[in-house]
């Protein structure tokens, strides 16, 4: 059986061959702790660190120095959620994020309820997308933090940052947003889009595994309690022993990112709009979930009728896709993020989400076009609904009897 | 330059880089239901379950490293009493607000009769953390005794066995614990991955939440480069023989007369020995092995820059001036002879050259 095509970016992307390589010396030459201070083995390890510090800040304009990295994304969403909170807790206990958000934002936030804070989570439009006036209105003088994702990790719709981060700040609030799916993909700056805290994760922009950062501004300061205690490492906000060799992997894939963000980003959408098309052109009843202009232009979540989900991800089992995020589909449930945006319980059970990247091909989008459709064929051939609804009945007026 | 600090961290070994490296080209999300992430996921399991096999555990859970792993293993001791001996690691003494010290003998070893004592002082029990192998000293702590006293009264044991894995005998069932740190780059695999191990049903409270990975105990996407080299080496470190390092460190210590050894009287692992050279600073002779081309430290790799004294040397009853005079030599699998005898030279030399100014 040859290698399935690979079109779960959102899951995680490949680790670039350039990357490996600046990491390998890493793991095969260079060793030492680069907590070390009496030694030119940790000197050495401190200064790629630094390095990779510096890459890894610019691709989001930040200041280096207010750049710490962590074990990923999730600790990422957990320190800056459950940090703030705590640290700020005497004087505010509010807390407001969004019901589309990565489950470790949300089970961060159920944490904090658990506690005793207060979370308001913020419907999203049938678009996936927050209404800033339903922002501007739950946002009251107890609110410590928003926690708003930049890009969703199932229907990859880029919520409004610049204006999400423009009201936080006129309101005196704190932003932090989960930057795991946007960083690499989409221009971000905390400068310009007021945002106070960023996640990054590593291997979701062809970096290692194991490795993410927090942005964490120190102009005005935000100040967080650690997660993780001990040397007092980062700044005192994230203690163990950094890897030289993962720092180094997500410093280069940082760089080449910065470097190549334009036009693969041109190429990646009209791969993209190629797929949708070919498929929209080819079958009928299928359903776009997300809003497709504010969108990045790696991902395509789509719903198709009168199939039933289980059979369709058996059928395609040569594609590597996705129908839900990757935490959560190995369940049957339907997928929270589809859910929100008002999709049927149905509708959400035959989704696929379709992540391209940087290695999909032209030909791998055409070859995974032409399954999904005749696997999409197949399926509904053998369907009494689909026959049924050809035949001009409408589903919803039937009775169904229990046997 | 000749490294003799394996102690802040081990170089990477031939075979868990080997492992590391077949699996780093891999792509896939090992929680993805589909074909590559279930290749990962069996990689993965594979490696928990040699690990776990090793060292005769029950459950085990992947975290960041030692330190993460030990920042788990007290988050559940909220409300409770804790217990940690004075000679614990950063990680394990800033992991809970005021944790009670247990003192330690003058040989650094964790004193029995008073930790009885403290035991009994409370009116409810906590949880209690003792690391098997100090990372200063090199002394082994009598990890399995505390267990006994301690679960006896019902505390919950954890022991910090990071220094430990490959030094002295492991096994998670023998000791009696219930939570047991493991790193990875301490033992030769790589940074950036370590273990929790713990029994079977042990209530945990997570530190990172999400996606629901590691029995809801620790969230994130799991690492299989990191994992598989990890289990390499710790596969690789059970394999290691003491007895050169046992030889090596006796060298050491007979050649250098002049030198105090912290420890020396208990039970201690081969490859570390904690060296004070009377009257000259640690500080000092960094500098001047430095200049040598020999890599040590004085303790802990620690974040701040300033060099303060080892606090598990005052718990020994040192002086601050003592201790300020105290480096650690660790030695490891790539080691060699040779490199010993240079240690042995510079030191004396080092030495001897303080004699003369102070002399003049």
């Amino acid at each position: 059986m040859e290698r399935p095509i690979y079109l779960d970016y959102q899951a995680t992307t490949p680790c670039d061959p350039r990357v490996v390589e600046v990491m390998l010396p890493y793991f095969t030459q260079e060793f030492g702790n680069p907590h070390s201070r009496s030694h030119v083995y940790g000197w050495r390890a401190e200064e790629v660190i630094e390095n990779a510090r510096e890459k890894t800040a610019k691709l989001i304009n930040a200041d280096p120095k207010a750049l710490i990295f962590t074990s990923g994304a999730t600790e990422s969403n957990n320190l800056a959620i459950k940090g703030v909170a705590y640290f700020y807790k005497e004087k505010k206990d509010h807390i407001i994020t969004c019901v589309t958000e990565h489950k470790c934002v949300l089970n961060s936030c159920r944490q904090l309820e658990q506690e005793g804070f207060k979370v308001t989570y913020l419907p999203v439009q049938p678009n996936g997308i927050i209404d800033l006036q339903h922002l501007k209105e739950a946002i009251t003088e107890k609110t410590t933090l928003v926690s708003i994702m930049a890009v969703n990790n199932e229907i990859g719709v880029i919520q409004p940052l610049a204006e999400i981060g423009k009201i936080c700040r006129e309101k005196g609030v704190l932003f932090h947003t989960d930057a795991a799916q946007a960083v690499g993909k989409i221009p971000m700056d905390v400068e310009a889009m007021n945002i106070d805290l960023l996640s990054i994760s590593g291997h979701k922009l062809y970096g290692p595994k194991g490795i993410g950062a927090l942005y964490v501004r120190r102009k005005p300061r935000v100040r967080l309690v650690p997660l993780i205690s001990g040397g007092g490492q980062e700044r005192g906000m994230r203690s163990g022993t950094l890897s030289p060799s993962l720092c180094v992997g997500l410093g280069e894939a940082c760089a080449i990112a910065h470097e190549e963000m334009v036009t693969e980003s041109t190429r990646l959408k009209v791969l993209r709009d190629h797929l949708y098309q070919v498929i929209k052109t080819e079958l009928e009843e299928v359903y776009l979930n997300g809003d497709l202009e504010q969108r990045i232009p790696g991902n395509l979540n789509l719903s198709f009728a009168y199939v039933e989900g289980e059979g369709l991800m058996m059928g395609i089992k040569d594609l590597a896709v996705s129908s839900g995020s990757a935490c959560t589909s190995a369940s049957l449930e339907p997928s929270y993020v589809l859910r929100a945006l008002g999709v049927e319980e149905e509708m959400a059970h035959t989704s696929l989400r379709l992540g391209l990247g940087r290695f999909t091909t032209i030909e791998e989008v055409d070859i995974a076009a032409q399954k999904i459709i005749k696997e999409v064929n197949r399926l509904r051939d053998m369907s009494p609904l689909w026959e049924m609804t050809r035949e001009g009945i409408n589903l919803k007026s039937i009775k169904w009897a229990a046997h | 330059m000749i490294y003799l600090d394996y102690n802040a961290s081990t170089p990477l070994r031939p075979q868990a880089q080997d492992a590391l490296l077949a699996v780093l080209g891999m792509t896939g999300n090992p929680s993805s239901p589909h074909r590559m992430g279930r290749d990962l996921r069996s990689l993965i399991d594979r490696a928990r379950k040699e690990i776990l096999e090793s060292i005769e555990g029950e459950r085990l859970i992947f975290t960041s490293g030692g330190t993460e792993a030990n920042a788990l293993a007290l988050s559940n001791a909220k409300g409770l009493p804790v217990l940690v001996s004075s000679i614990e690691h950063e990680s394990v003494l800033k992991a809970s607000h005021n944790p009670t010290l247990i003192p330690v003998t003058q040989e650094g070893k964790v004193d029995m009769e008073q930790l009885d004592v403290l035991l009994s002082s409370f009116s409810q029990p906590g949880l209690l953390s003792l690391m098997l192998v100090n990372n200063e000293t090199g002394v082994i702590q009598p990890v399995r005794e505390v267990a006994c006293l301690a679960k006896a009264k019902g505390w919950m044991v954890h022991t910090d066995a990071s220094q430990a894995l490959g030094h002295v005998p492991l096994s998670f069932k023998e000791l009696g614990v219930d939570l047991l740190t493991l790193s990875s780059h301490k033992c030769g695999g790589p940074i950036g991955v370590g273990a929790l191990v713990t029994k079977k049903d042990f209530p945990l409270n997570p530190l990172i939440r999400g996606g629901g990975q590691e029995y809801g105990m620790r969230a994130g996407t799991l690492s299989a480069p990191l994992i598989v080299g990890f289990a390499a080496a710790v596969k690789e470190a059970l394999k290691d023989s003491s007895v050169q390092l046992q030889r090596w460190q006796q060298k050491i210590e007979t050649s250098l007369s002049a030198a105090v050894v912290y420890g020396k009287k208990v039970f201690r692992v081969s490859h570390v020995i904690c060296l004070g050279m009377p009257g000259v600073s640690a500080e000092i002779q960094l500098m001047a092995f430095d200049l040598k081309g020999i890599a040590i430290s004085a303790g802990a790799a620690c974040s701040s820059g300033t060099m303060k004294a080892s606090h598990v040397l005052t718990a020994m009853g040192l002086s601050e001036k003592e201790a300020r005079c105290a480096i650690r030599v660790s030695m490891g699998w790539k080691t060699h002879e040779e490199e010993i005898d240079r240690f042995i030279q510079e030191w004396q030399y080092i030495y001897a050259q303080y004699q003369l100014k102070e002399a003049s």
